[in-house]
């Protein structure tokens, strides 16, 4: 497939958004147990919370450069019924909403506790704001994911590991990023976020790996044969019915020899996973010096750049069945 | 439930695109263009096409077959482009089952075409929106044409009669027979997607001539020269005692 660079910046970007979010209220549920002490409302959650907006923001309208008639993107919220995509329409705004909401509760400081649960869990607004965000995050994530994997034409995208990829990876990038954050607005929560960024690259790492292998292995399951219904081993086409090339010789194809494909995808598991789980362990294990921002930053930076050439990967590995109207030109 | 579609004679077709260019003529002046060229004399020439001829050549030399392949929008009967649509701009109708694009509710996404394993859609590089072959659903039901023109372009142009228009859900009509008596068949049957419009398959004509056809064993000319008695002679027609 073409890999678009609208959807490949939508698709990273909330992704590092979504998992910031799910990081700072990663934290807050820490506090809640005790585990980690309770940051600045202010400092930490709104201002992480506004980070995050940035991110989604930014998404949002790299994704209008897909279309072709941005003016009338307000309908494409309409058949959430049947269309993922109308799905991730209506969540990516709610998730946005709901994350600033949280934001501002914790900016206005709603933190006096509504109610007590069992007499030991207090219960306030930023809490009952934040769970609502976290399923609308989890459920942006489904939807990104299953807008690729619910066309079952596609392979290499037909599968759940797409939905775990974007979990683990958005996850990753956003963990990442809490950590660089919390290095100068919250220090008690660098071990933490830390920890759970590791932890993040690497089901990524693992993820993203079956996936890879799943798609070199498997055999695709229409053929010239049945595309054209001629029962004879050898078919060769002679003509693809355009002179020039036209949509369907560009759209369904990464434009790019396979030999480059195959290089960007050792570039971006060395990116993506290998050097950020060596920069993150680096900068953990040097919390205390001057060492661990530039560390932390190389780490995102990095990340998020092998994050562009992996997505950009993912659209140019993905074979189409209708290709196999146009093999010749 | 009607189901309007196309059978494409394989066997008949020649590959001369007479069909495509009246589809683009008609369409491309119709409801459902225009159907923009781009760079039409320039180096990498592009365009909007709903129907096109693509050849493919079958075998090893000299045992070669050349077929011609036209290839259109299938109006499938499970269409997976019409669910993905988040506008609702691609549908199928309920009253004939061929599936359209609404130009005005389209945001040119791309996302049908994504799913279609056909590559059955095109965008418009001009109007940015997704097109497709509409049957040609302003022509055949236009009553100001003669009974015999509400047909799509590319049946009427067809020199080789190869494109035959019909309701493939009536058991009796010139389509729904020719599927049933001659093969028709369905391509990609393999994602259940059912396209309406089917295929006739290439069908070699052979001619087998028996030896006794050639020289009738009983044959009066050759009768003479035979040496043998009369009742060892078989005789394809029971009259061998002549």
């Amino acid at each position: 497939m073409h890999p678009a660079f609208s959807v490949i910046f939508l698709t990273t970007l909330i992704g590092i958004g979504q998992g910031l979010f799910l990081a700072l209220f990663t934290g807050q549920l820490y506090a809640l147990a005790q585990l980690v002490p309770l940051q600045d409302s202010e400092t930490f959650y709104a201002h992480g919370s506004a980070l995050a907006l940035v991110f989604l923001i930014a998404g949002l309208i790299a994704s209008f450069f897909h279309l072709g008639r941005p003016e009338r993107a307000w309908r494409s919220a309409t058949k959430w019924r049947t269309s993922w995509l109308a799905r991730e329409v209506i969540v990516l705004p709610a998730a946005m909403g709901l994350i600033a909401m949280y934001g501002a509760a914790h900016y206005l400081s709603f933190t006096k506790p509504l109610f007590t649960v069992s007499g030991v869990l207090p219960v306030d607004l930023t809490l009952l704001i934040g769970l609502a965000a976290t399923g609308a995050t989890f459920a942006l994530f489904v939807c990104t994911g299953m807008i690729y994997a619910s066309i079952r034409f596609i392979r290499e995208w037909a599968t759940p590991l797409t939905i775990f990829n974007f979990i683990f990876m958005g996850g990753a990038s956003g963990f990442v990023l809490a950590t660089l954050f919390s290095l100068f607005e919250a220090p008690e929560l660098v071990a933490l976020f830390g920890f759970w960024a590791i932890i993040l690259t690497t089901a990524a790492l693992i993820t993203r790996s079956i996936s890879l292998w799943r798609n070199a292995n498997g055999t695709p399951k229409s053929t010239i044969q049945s595309a054209i219904g001629v029962r004879h081993p050898k078919i060769v086409q002679t003509a693809t019915g355009a002179m020039g090339g036209s949509f369907n010789t560009k759209e369904f194809r990464s434009g790019s020899p396979a030999s480059r494909v195959r290089q960007a995808k050792y570039l971006f598991m060395l990116l993506v996973f290998i050097a950020p789980l060596a920069l993150l362990a680096l900068a953990l294990t040097t919390i205390s010096s001057s060492l661990a921002w530039p560390l932390l930053a190389l780490a995102f930076v990095i990340q998020y750049a092998g994050l562009l050439l992996e997505r950009w990967t993912f659209f140019a590995d993905a074979t189409h069945p209708q290709n196999l109207y146009y093999q010749s030109m | 439930m009607t189901q309007l579609a196309l059978v494409i004679d394989l066997n008949t077709c020649v590959g001369c695109s007479a069909c495509v260019t009246s589809c683009k003529e008609w369409n491309t002046s119709g409801e459902a263009g225009p159907m923009t060229d781009m760079m039409p004399y320039g180096e990498d020439p592009t365009g909007t096409f709903f129907n096109r001829v693509q050849t493919f050549e079958i075998g090893t030399y000299p045992n070669t077959q050349t077929v011609h392949f036209p290839k259109s929008c299938l109006h499938c009967e499970e269409p997976p482009c019409v669910p993905v649509c988040p506008t609702g701009a691609s549908y199928k109708r309920e009253e004939d089952g061929i599936v359209l694009v609404d130009y005005d509710k389209c945001i040119g996404c791309k996302y049908c075409s994504w799913a279609c394993p056909y590559g059955a859609r095109e965008i418009d590089e001009k109007q940015k929106v997704m097109k497709k072959c509409t049957l040609c659903v302003d022509r055949i039901y236009d009553q100001t044409l003669p009974e015999p023109e509400r047909k799509p372009a590319c049946v009427l142009a067809c020199p080789a009669d190869a494109r035959i228009f019909g309701d493939v859900h009536d058991p009796q009509s010139e389509v729904s027979v020719l599927i049933r008596e001659q093969g028709g068949y369905a391509l990609m049957p393999e994602w259940g997607t059912k396209p309406a419009n089917h295929y006739l398959p290439r069908r070699k004509q052979e001619m087998h001539i028996h030896a006794d056809e050639l020289e009738r064993a009983d044959n009066p000319l050759s009768k003479e020269d035979l040496k043998i008695d009369d009742k060892d002679i078989t005789s394809v027609d029971g009259f061998g005692g002549w």
